[in-house]
């Protein structure tokens, strides 16, 4: 290689490094600036919120806002309510999936194929096809305004997920585990619990996570069974607080509730990462 | 006679399998099957909300109701531009992710942030920038001078539409970009340093290998997002609630209107049969291309 030439592909690199940057630059703000208004908006006083224009370095910040959605509505109550209804349906979900993922990867069951196919089918419906036979169930047996209302359909709808992801968990074990476990004379549910779950341990949470998510999240069942104020969860409740004053929306509050209710969220993905991504791209793109 | 092992395991199999797919015929099927069956009876305030047998009424009505076709101009058009969108920034996005810089961590654990958030709460936040009066969108536009006025973007019919696909694009791009990005990761560095070698620019590099062998991933993930845009309803119902005049009535807004506000439950039950159909019809397609097109890469 001359001399020129290296010189002329070392200045192409340069180039390329610092569009590289100003694209890195331009993700970093697309994905953090709403998010940033929105924090900001939660500390500004009334009188910055509605100048004209915009305020965008306030001489003086406040906490009025979070106070007030504490003081005026049962704020700590849907945070339980959503924190209880999206834990116990992700237990429940990995209880109820975990085996069935197991039997899918491991054991030859006739019509095992129709099974899959039919929890990978069921991911792509919106829930909007299923909210008025749901909502006929709810009524029958009771459960408006009940957590179990939300419980068992949050439980449902994750549990292909889990399918599909502890799956692909089980499909990458080695097998000789389980078969000198045959050979030891375990049967399947005793092998199942106490030498494949110790090792699942990671995979649940990885999966555990996503579901959680995907609960704390979910907006049209939450919406349709509960009315009652004291049972909303956090997406319904913030949504429904824009509703509340007719003639001023209180935007200072609901960004404050906007950055409460999403904060859990931001938490779980600063830690858990790297096994979202893996959860993620295991539930969609192996199955 | 004793069971052999083979029986036993797979008796097993059947317990162990049996708690999910009674939960999911409970969740899915049945509320589907009874959408069916509830689509052939006219049940509304007409009849004091009782049940009358009226056949295929309902879905006559539906054919001349240009409110249901309206919304299912606007679920297309949605669909069809937000996922256009979320492909292009995703497959962007996930190129810039997969090279190598320092940060690349924490910069994919901001970009994925979006992705992570409620979509309700994600709705409010977007509302207030694109507030007409006091929203950060028109003061940056009219600082910049492109515009003279604030725009009015959730109550002008000309651009409400758009201002929600705007939100969800900026919601979901993550999703797609994150499953790209595993794809290209898959992708071995020999077949790139190969080609370069023969003397392929980096776009022939683009065009001749990321690109197929990323098909599948693509195809997936365009499935994945069709299939949930097509569904579209908390981002839209918190942000414009269909409005206005019905600019950005989709069909699950119109659903959800018709059977939680119209109390219409039989002409809901066939406006839900109806989106099945044309959504498994779509899907049917899809899942035969991709099948298609299985043997081509080596995605397992």
């Amino acid at each position: 290689m001359t001399n020129s030439s290296s010189q002329a592909s070392t200045h192409a690199l340069s180039t390329r490094r610092i569009g590289l940057a100003i694209v890195i630059l331009l993700i970093l703000i697309f994905s953090l600036a709403p998010i940033l208004w929105q924090l900001l908006t939660s500390f500004k006083t009334t009188a910055d919120i509605a100048a004209i224009p915009n305020v965008y370095f306030p001489k003086q910040l406040t906490i009025e806002h979070y106070t007030e959605i504490f003081r005026r509505q049962p704020f700590l109550r849907y945070m339980f309510n959503s924190g209880f209804v999206a834990i116990t349906s992700t237990l429940l979900c990995l209880l109820i999936g975990t085996p069935a993922a197991y039997a899918l990867a491991r054991l030859k069951l006739p019509g095992e194929q129709i099974v899959l196919a039919a929890t990978l089918i069921v991911t792509l419906f919106p829930y909007i096809l299923l909210f008025l036979g749901l909502l006929e169930l709810v009524r029958t047996f009771g459960l408006a305004n009940h957590y179990l209302a939300l419980i068992v359909p949050y439980t449902a709808m994750n549990v292909p997920l889990t399918i599909l992801v502890m799956r692909s968990f089980f499909q990458q074990l080695p097998r000789d585990l389980e078969d000198s476990a045959k050979v030891d004379g375990y049967s399947t549910v005793q092998m199942l619990l106490q030498i494949l779950m110790p090792l699942t341990l990671p995979a649940l949470v990885t999966t555990g996570i996503l579901t959680f998510i995907a609960a704390w999240n979910e907006f049209l069942f939450a919406l349709t069974f509960i009315t009652r104020e004291s049972m909303k969860t956090i997406p319904v409740a913030v949504a429904q607080l824009s509703g509340t004053a007719v003639f001023e929306i209180p935007y200072g509050a609901l960004a404050a509730a906007t950055v409460i209710g999403t904060l859990p969220l931001v938490l779980l993905l600063l830690i858990f990462q790297q096994r979202i991504v893996q959860g993620l791209t295991a539930g969609a793109v192996k199955g | 006679m004793s069971k052999t092992l083979r029986d036993q395991e797979r008796q097993t199999g059947w317990w162990l399998l049996a708690p999910a797919v009674i939960l999911l015929l409970l969740v899915y099927a049945y509320p589907i099957g009874r959408s069916f069956w509830l689509s052939l009876f006219t049940q509304n305030l007409g009849t004091e909300l009782q049940p009358v047998f009226t056949g295929l009424n309902n879905y006559g009505r539906m054919a001349i109701d240009g409110r249901f076709w309206q919304s299912i101009g606007n679920t297309t058009l949605f669909t069809a531009i937000s996922v256009l969108l979320e492909l292009l920034l995703g497959l962007g996005t996930a190129l810039v992710l997969n090279q190598s810089f320092r940060g690349r961590g924490a910069v994919r654990t901001i970009a994925l942030l979006p992705w992570a958030l409620p979509t309700a709460l994600i709705a409010t936040t977007w509302t207030w920038i694109f507030n007409d009066q006091f929203g950060v969108w028109n003061d940056l536009l009219m600082r910049a001078g492109l515009i003279k006025t604030g725009i009015n973007w959730l109550g002008d019919p000309h651009w409400a539409l758009w201002t929600v696909i705007a939100a969800d694009v900026w919601k979901t791009t993550p999703f797609i970009a994150i499953l790209l990005l595993a794809g290209l990761q898959a992708i071995p560095n020999d077949l790139y340093e190969a080609h370069t070698l023969d003397g392929a620019s980096p776009w022939q590099n683009f065009y001749r290998i990321t690109l197929p062998l990323l098909m599948p991933q693509i195809l997936i993930a365009t499935l994945f997002r069709f299939a949930q845009a097509f569904g579209i309803f908390d981002l839209i119902q918190v942000m414009t609630g269909g409005g206005p005049g019905g600019a950005t009535e989709t069909v699950s807004i119109y659903i959800y209107a018709t059977i939680m506000r119209y109390l219409d439950f039989g002409y809901g039950a066939a406006l839900v049969v109806v989106t099945f159909l044309i959504l498994s019809l779509a899907v049917a397609i899809a899942a035969f291309w991709l099948s298609k097109l299985r043997p081509a890469g080596d995605w397992r």
